[in-house]
């Protein structure tokens, strides 16, 4: 999955679409996924990081990760045309 | 440098719940850096506000109501200017743009007075009642439409439509009928206040997006600044919102301004479908109220718009501030009843 490019992000969470005038807030770790792949990070690689630095199993990430993409999709922030191959 | 002192009159000083674009026009030329403007205000009753904001308008006088025609507006105006000198008219409500528009020449010629308005053409042509043949020729899209006069058309729309539509007055106001009921009442109510023909249109959902623009008259758009409403009232006036970066809406207006050769303010209602697809509502002929939002994101249009009155060279601009806001709020004035008396009785202040 991929997220728009032009999506604006903030240090304090702050998302905002300049193309739609949406925003929106994420936690720390909402964030830290969003500009993951916004550096074109894919799942895999987002999953490794997450799990080495928090004290997560691969499960709870994974069912976590996947409500959360699927929010950013409902949400717009994502390029649907661009979904990832992994 | 210098700002070049300037005599401008402004109508739409009202701000009821649909408030007019005469106090954010005239915070935008009190902000222009080009002229150092006297405000005259133009109203229509005794209770519009900017007849008591003082701070921003220097004298008001009342006007005769659209309705009353062109020979009493004139009679007013040349009175107004004998003691004002005015150098610029900017009229800011639909219902008094054909006024407008037809004295336009005479004002110019027999008291030196600018209007920048569209053309009569360019103001019928947008119409409402004739958005759907507008929409063919400049090739850009909009919702099917139908022009009724009466309720007895009502039970053969469906033949059209399908519920839920959209019932529109000629100038204002617009409602959505789930069924045929429905329309009957929005069909009488929307008559009553704005007179025939009542338009019906098919009903688009997506988000709107609202565009504020100026043309220069020869095909050039001088400026425009796409916003999208975050709180609308129930009215369905925006209570605030936000600059967009959305190309298409920019192609969209240039286009539009482009094929007409607009020659004024203007406000694109649009709608964008979740499809990404683009449907023109309506073209008001004049700005929105919201049009500070310009201001603040870089683009004076109404400091623009009295340059090209003047018959001064526009460079168009080139950007605009992303993601600026604006947030509308209300504010009680404290008015003497004296300023109510002299506006009421004299018919100025």
């Amino acid at each position: 999955m991929k997220i728009k490019k032009n999506i604006a992000l903030s240090d304090s969470g702050f998302v905002f679409d300049p193309a739609t005038g949406d925003s929106f807030t994420t936690n720390p770790i909402g964030l830290e996924i969003i500009k993951m792949l916004k550096d074109g990070k894919n799942s895999q690689e987002i999953k490794t990081t997450i799990l080495k630095k928090y004290l997560t199993d691969e499960a709870t990430f994974e069912k976590d990760n996947y409500d959360f993409l699927n929010m950013l999709a409902k949400h717009r922030l994502t390029e649907d045309h661009e979904k990832e191959k992994n | 440098m210098k700002r070049k002192k300037i005599n401008v009159a402004v109508t739409g000083l009202n701000a009821i719940d649909s408030p007019g674009p005469g106090v954010p026009v005239i915070r935008a030329l009190k902000e222009s850096k080009l002229f150092d403007v006297r405000i005259i205000g133009l109203s229509y009753e005794a209770l519009e506000p900017g007849i008591y904001m003082h701070d921003i308008v220097d004298k008001t006088y009342q006007i005769p109501l659209p309705s009353a025609g062109k020979a009493s507006l004139l009679e007013r105006l040349n009175y107004i200017h004998s003691i004002e000198k005015i150098d610029v008219i900017i009229p800011n409500f639909d219902a008094e743009l054909y006024n407008f528009i037809t004295l336009s020449d005479k004002l110019k010629k027999e008291m030196g007075i600018n209007v920048f308005v569209p053309t009569l053409e360019q103001f019928e042509d947008r119409h409402k009642a004739n958005l759907s043949d507008y929409g063919k020729k400049h090739k850009i899209k909009v919702p099917h439409g139908k022009v009724i006069f009466s309720v007895a058309e009502i039970p053969k729309l469906t033949k059209e439509f399908s519920y839920p539509l959209v019932v529109k007055g000629k100038f204002y106001d617009a409602s959505i009928a789930y069924n045929a009921e429905q329309a009957y009442t929005y069909f009488n109510k929307i008559s009553a206040k704005w007179g025939l023909p009542i338009i019906i249109q098919e009903f688009v959902t997506g988000q709107e997006v609202n565009v504020t623009a100026i043309g220069d008259g020869k095909g050039n758009t001088i400026g425009a600044v796409p916003m999208r409403k975050q709180y609308i009232t129930d009215k369905g006036k925006a209570w605030s919102g936000i600059s967009i970066d959305d190309e298409n809406l920019l192609t969209m207006t240039r286009k539009l301004i482009k094929s007409t050769k607009w020659r004024g303010g203007m406000e694109l209602e649009i709608i964008k479908t979740n499809k990404g697809d683009y449907y023109l509502l309506e073209i008001n002929p004049r700005f929105p109220a919201w049009v500070y939002l310009a201001v603040g994101c870089g683009q004076n249009h109404p400091g623009a718009l009295v340059q090209l009155a003047l018959g001064k060279e526009v460079k168009p601009f080139k950007k605009y501030d992303i993601g600026k806001m604006f947030v509308r709020y209300s504010y009680d004035m404290i008015v003497s009843l004296k300023e109510f008396e002299t506006i009421s009785t004299l018919g100025e202040l």
